[in-house]
């Protein structure tokens, strides 16, 4: 039992790394600042999901994983929210999605 | 494996670092400072120092990113390009880059039990801890009751730079230079038009509140006190007042409140050395404060708590309205 | 030797991050990023600290039960920063107001602007 808690948990984990990675690929590749938001989205969702409940289960039944619980509930109640208030004041300072963006500094201007 | 984590966030921060001192737009690098103090606060985790990364967290990434752009607001965003490159003092910032790093070479092993450091008081604040405080955070017993002295004069500071921001900026604005800041002002304040962030943070508020006041009163068993509560708390209010308005939020919590929260949480605190005076101990000894020492040290610890976040939460409320009552509005 | 030197790799930092804030305060001439190069130079002695507390193979300074024997890193550093980061920002706040007023009374936050309207008067 212990066992196949730790290996899914370490499946777990190991995929939420790969979910942060591509996430942090796609938000230094992508053209403009909605498809890198969009990229990165992914580091906060399934990432931070998946690495959770990994470390939960690592946590096993106790105070941790309660608190680690709540971690994941403000992140899941935050993060959308900070992406839509950062789009949407993208689209309040002029910028129209689609239009690639080249040079690489200050996607706020 | 820990080693190899912290070199790698360490490098992040020199990476920040050069980043915020190279952009040349305020924002950017006030958004970049906010990055440095999280990841402070990963090296501080990583360096056995709960307390210290809450406040950093608390503090570095919250509170003074939003009192930055609220200074940003009323200066401009941006920084003026040209003429910024002074080889000179390139030339002596890096001589003396070496000359540190070479001085390290000398330093104490990275964390050898026998440094100069640890042999000095360190060792006795933890052995005696558990027998004359009985609390299970050293670090509150030594910040509240071993070098209470220290922790009152802290508080003091931060009670008089609070003072300062109001007597610089808690006059009405000088109107000989209004032409310049002329901007449109909004018909609305705070966030009114968003929907989604002021349904969220009417969520959230409470629930930060919450974790305030146990950061607060749990402060003796895990990582929390006063300086941190006092943030979390002030960072609540802060967030309201951006999602509704500075108008609401000083509805909610008016200037006297706030200036009275300041010296009230000073007084407190120095009340309570008085009153250990007068009742036969020395300033700031709480053993005298019921007849079982333990206990005096426990209601001590727990009242100068309490001083320490009204007046942190006070002054950082204080200077926040004060920067934004400044402005037409706030930005964020 | 090579895993000796690694093991001041945290000083090296402090030593670095100390002097990139320091460039910012003396070679930048907005008075903001001077503030921000201050609260950088800040950082890197709250590092500095935090890190000759550190004792290998301790934990935080927060006794639990049931553990005897346990090795704790030095609470006194970290007490001294966790009172100077609030005093940190207290003052930067200070800092701040300064900016905001010499912005009001100048019409700058350029520091030779201000040197050259200064000169004039």
């Amino acid at each position: 039992m212990g066992v196949l808690l730790d290996a899914i948990s370490w499946l777990l984990l190991s995929l939420g790394g790969v979910f942060v990675f591509i996430g942090g690929l796609g938000a230094l590749r992508m053209p403009n600042l909605y498809t890198r938001m969009h990229a990165a989205s992914l580091t906060d969702t399934m990432g931070a999901v998946l690495i959770i409940v990994g470390i939960m289960l690592q946590a096993g039944a106790s105070l941790a994983a309660i608190k680690l619980f709540a971690i994941l509930l403000f992140l899941l109640l935050t993060s959308p929210t900070a992406s839509n208030a950062l789009a949407s004041a993208a689209l309040l300072a002029g910028m129209r999605p689609g239009e690639a963006r080249t040079e690489d500094e200050e996607p706020g201007k | 494996m820990t080693f190899l984590f912290s070199a790698f966030v360490l490098t992040l921060l020199v990476v920040t670092a050069l980043a915020i001192v190279r952009t040349g737009n305020l924002f950017v690098a006030i958004m970049l400072t906010g990055i440095f103090s999280l990841l402070m606060a990963v090296i501080f985790f990583l360096l056995d120092a709960p307390d210290v990364a809450l406040t950093e967290a608390t503090i570095g990434a919250g509170i003074s990113t939003v009192l930055f752009l609220g200074a940003l607001a009323l200066t401009g965003e941006h920084e003026r390009t040209g003429s910024t490159n002074r080889p000179l003092a390139l030339v002596v910032v890096i001589a003396t880059a070496l000359i540190v790093i070479y001085a390290t070479f000398d330093k104490p092993r990275f964390g050898d039990p026998q440094a100069p450091v640890q042999q000095h008081v360190a060792p006795w604040y933890l052995e005696h801890t558990p027998e004359s405080i009985d609390i299970p955070n050293s670090v509150t017993a030594v910040l509240g009751s071993f070098r209470g002295y220290d922790t009152l004069g802290e508080v003091f500071v931060v009670f008089t730079a609070g003072i300062g921001v109001l007597i610089l900026l808690g006059s009405a604005p000088a109107m000989r230079s209004g032409k310049d800041r002329t901007r449109p002002v909004r018909s609305s304040e705070g966030l009114r038009h968003y929907l989604i962030p002021r349904v969220v943070g009417r969520f959230l508020i409470p629930v930060i509140l919450l974790f305030g006041l146990y950061v607060q009163f749990h402060g003796d068993y895990g990582p929390g006190g006063g300086f941190q509560a006092g943030a979390l708390i002030a960072a609540a209010f802060i967030l309201y007042a951006l999602l509704e308005g500075k108008e609401q939020a000083l509805a909610v919590l008016p200037r006297q409140v706030l200036t009275a929260l300041m010296v009230g949480g000073a007084l407190l605190y120095g009340g309570v050395g008085v009153a250990s005076m007068l009742l036969g101990g020395n300033f700031l000894d709480y053993s005298v404060l019921t007849s079982n020492p333990i206990t005096g040290q426990h209601i001590g610890l727990l009242l100068i708590e309490v001083g320490v976040g009204a007046t942190v939460m006070g002054v950082l409320l204080s200077v926040f309205h004060a920067f934004a009552a400044r402005g037409g509005h706030e930005k964020c | 030797m090579l895993m000796e030197l690694l093991r001041l790799y945290h000083y090296w930092v402090f030593a670095m991050l100390l002097m990139i804030g320091f460039y910012a305060v003396v070679a930048k001439p907005n008075l903001i990023k001077k503030l921000i190069g201050l609260s950088l130079f800040q950082a890197a002695v709250f590092l500095l600290y935090i890190t000759m507390g550190k004792v290998d193979g301790g934990t935080a300074p927060i006794f639990q039960p049931g553990l005897v024997n346990q090795v704790f890193s030095n609470p006194l550093p970290q007490v001294l920063i966790l009172t100077a980061i609030v005093v940190g920002i207290s003052t930067m706040a200070l800092g701040l107001g300064i900016v905001v007023r010499i912005k009001e009374e100048y019409g700058s936050t350029e520091e030779d602007v201000i040197q050259e309207i200064n000169r004039r008067w």
